[in-house]
């Protein structure tokens, strides 16, 4: 096989287009994280210095410490649960969505991901009506369900997914053998489509991660998360902790979907040659 | 009182239609004796795996209803029936070791681990799968595979067991060692088996009994041999081996032996199982084997001479086809020897008795 010229070009234009939009994608990361360790409070290169201190702020004794510490807390605590609620329901969602029969299956399914499609400042505007005749306003119970709602759409698709790579025979051949339904969505169906909610998992922990208006909406400062705190910084005194703070939301990100793809990895090789 | 003899599932009246005009299973009536090996036999589409899923409890009858020992099951759900059930594609668990394939059912009936470990080592004994209890599935062979789902069906231990085509998965020499080991297990461990295959072969080597469907009907419950000697109705004489298929119109009947007039006129004395009247239209049916080539035909009540028009070499036999009532060709099997003497374009009588040929 021999390519012309032409085809040569074609090769090496669509490669080049690919790297643009890679660089597009990841410059403003690639920008802002050595900024965070910039000795000087601006946003400018040439950095004069490095320095560790925007770090030592967020892990410091004083009042601003304490309160970037809570915000990790938050962000953390509101982030697991509305993890643990949205899988939860999504993925007990998607798989009664992928049983024979169900009626107004599509209508079900686009009402289950329509937190992900109409603009959440609209989700959030309900959420804070709703909430206030309910006594949810300013509680970390409102944070989590609305955070938990807009994780939902997330696990239904990556679950979703999951579904179509599983053979509903092994779901009937549990049943044959005298396990319940529920028994056998336990022992047979959960673990074999396990990375499918372990991604879920991970999305709706992300999505709660860098939320930020809807917890504008409903969040008191007790329950600030960590880009709340960050949107209160950059109102109050632009400085680089905030970028500090991001750089740190970063790596727990990409930690976490590294830890997804290892695991999602490691069940196709338990799963292969079947 | 229950005894031994009362058949272990019984249809009645059984319907299913999975929209209101598309019946899948019209009007099934079957009992399936205890301890026997019944096998639902047809091509696709004609409601034998309907059938299967319906006694396994994954499909609802539409009307009627299916009784397990003389206890009506519609409406129980499959994990509450107690009927073993092996799959086309194996179906065991990826994530398990054979061992936890085993030990799954007896979890589900909440057996203490040392009465499971027992198990599980008589089943996969039994299936000569003795030391593969920590292999996963993926690393079995198919027919290692099968033999696992086998035992997982087997090792609770119930009354019935239904298979769903459980050997197209696998290849030729494989799959007919598989129906002698699966037929042997039947014989050993005296469970019900009902078994949906759509090859004839794998029928008449297993089953006690066969039950040929087409189109949502039972057209014969009968043992292998009767369903191939004595098929009631056209659709089984063509399904289950060959048949030369000839049409004609009766012209007398005296008893079971009948006479029917060809299209070219050639008469032909044949046996009928059906009550036929002078001027039915029947279709013949021969098996190319029971044709006799040579002198021997001139004894016979149905004998013939015409001209060989081809003869094909088969290895183990020779099939030989020959013009009949001036527009049809009539497919002959004969062994080497008998075909020894023929030749295309010659001229040879051959012929067959009554009880061979059937009007149906």
């Amino acid at each position: 096989m021999t390519s012309t010229p032409l085809e040569r070009g074609a090769t090496v234009a669509v490669a080049a287009l690919g790297l643009m939009i890679m660089l597009f994608l990841i410059i403003p990361m690639l920008v802002a994280i050595p900024l965070s360790f910039n000795a000087e409070p601006y946003f400018t290169y040439p950095m004069p210095g490095y320095s560790l201190r925007w770090y030592a702020e967020i892990f410091g004794d004083d009042s601003k410490g304490v309160a970037w510490r809570s915000a990790f807390v938050n962000s953390l605590f509101i982030g697991v649960c509305a993890s643990v609620v949205a899988t939860t329901l999504g993925t007990l969602a998607s798989f009664g969505l992928s049983r024979d029969g169900v009626p107004f299956r599509g209508l079900i399914n686009g009402i289950l991901l329509a937190p992900m499609i109409i603009p959440v400042v609209v989700f959030a505007t309900g959420s804070v009506y709703f909430f206030a005749r309910l006594n949810l306003v300013g509680t970390y119970t409102g944070l989590i369900i609305a955070h938990a709602l807009l994780g939902v759409p997330y696990v239904v698709i990556t679950v979703t997914a999951a579904l179509t790579g599983f053979d509903n025979t092994l779901y009937r051949a549990g049943l044959s053998l005298g396990a319940t339904p529920v028994s056998v969505f336990r022992k047979v169906v959960l673990p074999l489509i396990a990375p499918g909610v372990a991604s879920g998992a991970v999305f709706a922990f992300v999505i709660s991660w860098d939320e930020i208006i809807v917890t504008l909406f409903l969040a008191y400062p007790e329950q600030h998360t960590v880009p709340r705190r960050m949107w209160a910084g950059v109102n109050e005194q632009l400085s680089p902790v905030v970028i500090a703070a991001s750089t740190m939301l970063f790596v727990i990100t990409l930690g976490l979907l590294f830890v997804a793809e290892y695991l999602r990895r490691r069940n196709d090789k338990l799963m292969s040659s079947t | 009182m229950k005894t031994s003899s009362d058949p272990i599932v019984q249809f009645v009246d059984v319907q299913k239609a999975y929209d209101s005009n598309a019946m899948v299973v019209k009007s099934l009536n079957l009992d399936v004796a205890n301890r026997e090996f019944l096998t639902l036999l047809g091509p696709s589409g004609s409601g034998k795996t309907t059938t299967l899923m319906m006694l396994a409890g994954f499909e609802d009858p539409t009307s009627g209803e299916i009784r397990l020992r003389g206890r009506s099951i519609n409406g129980i759900p499959p994990y509450k029936r107690g009927v073993g059930m092996v799959f086309q594609n194996y179906s065991l668990f990826p994530h398990m070791t054979v061992a936890e394939n085993l030990a799954f059912p007896l979890q589900a009936r909440r057996m203490n681990k040392a009465e499971q470990a027992t198990r599980i080592r008589k089943a996969l004994d039994m299936v000569k799968l003795s030391g593969f209890a920590e292999r996963r599935p993926s690393q079995l062979s198919g027919g290692q595979q099968q033999r696992v789902a086998l035992a997982r069906a087997l090792v609770f231990e119930p009354e019935l067991v239904l298979m769903d085509e459980p050997l197209g998965a696998l290849d030729k020499q494989l799959r007919d060692h598989m129906q002698i080991e699966i037929k042997h297990l039947h014989e050993r461990l005296g469970v019900t088996v009902v078994y949906v295959t759509h090859d004839q072969s794998e029928a008449l080597v297993m089953s006690d009994r066969i039950a040929i469907f087409n189109e949502g009907r039972i057209q014969q419950v009968a043992p292998p041999a009767e369903i191939y000697q004595n098929p009631q109705t056209d659709f089984v004489a063509q399904f289950i081996g060959e048949n030369n298929r000839v049409e004609g119109k009766v012209t007398s009947v005296e008893g079971e032996i009948c006479q029917l007039a060809l299209k070219g006129g050639t008469v032909v004395r044949a046996t009928t199982p059906k009550s036929v009247e002078t001027g039915d239209s029947r279709v013949l049916s021969v098996r190319p084997e029971m044709i006799v080539v040579g002198p021997d035909a001139g004894d016979l009540p149905n004998c013939y001479e015409s001209k060989v028009q081809e003869i094909i070499y088969l290895g183990d036999h020779v099939r030989v086809l020959l013009a009949f009532d001036g527009i049809e060709t009539l497919s002959i099997k004969l062994t080497h020897r008998r075909a020894a003497n023929i030749a295309v374009g010659s001229s040879v009588q051959f012929g067959w008795k009554a009880e061979d040929c059937r009007a149906l």
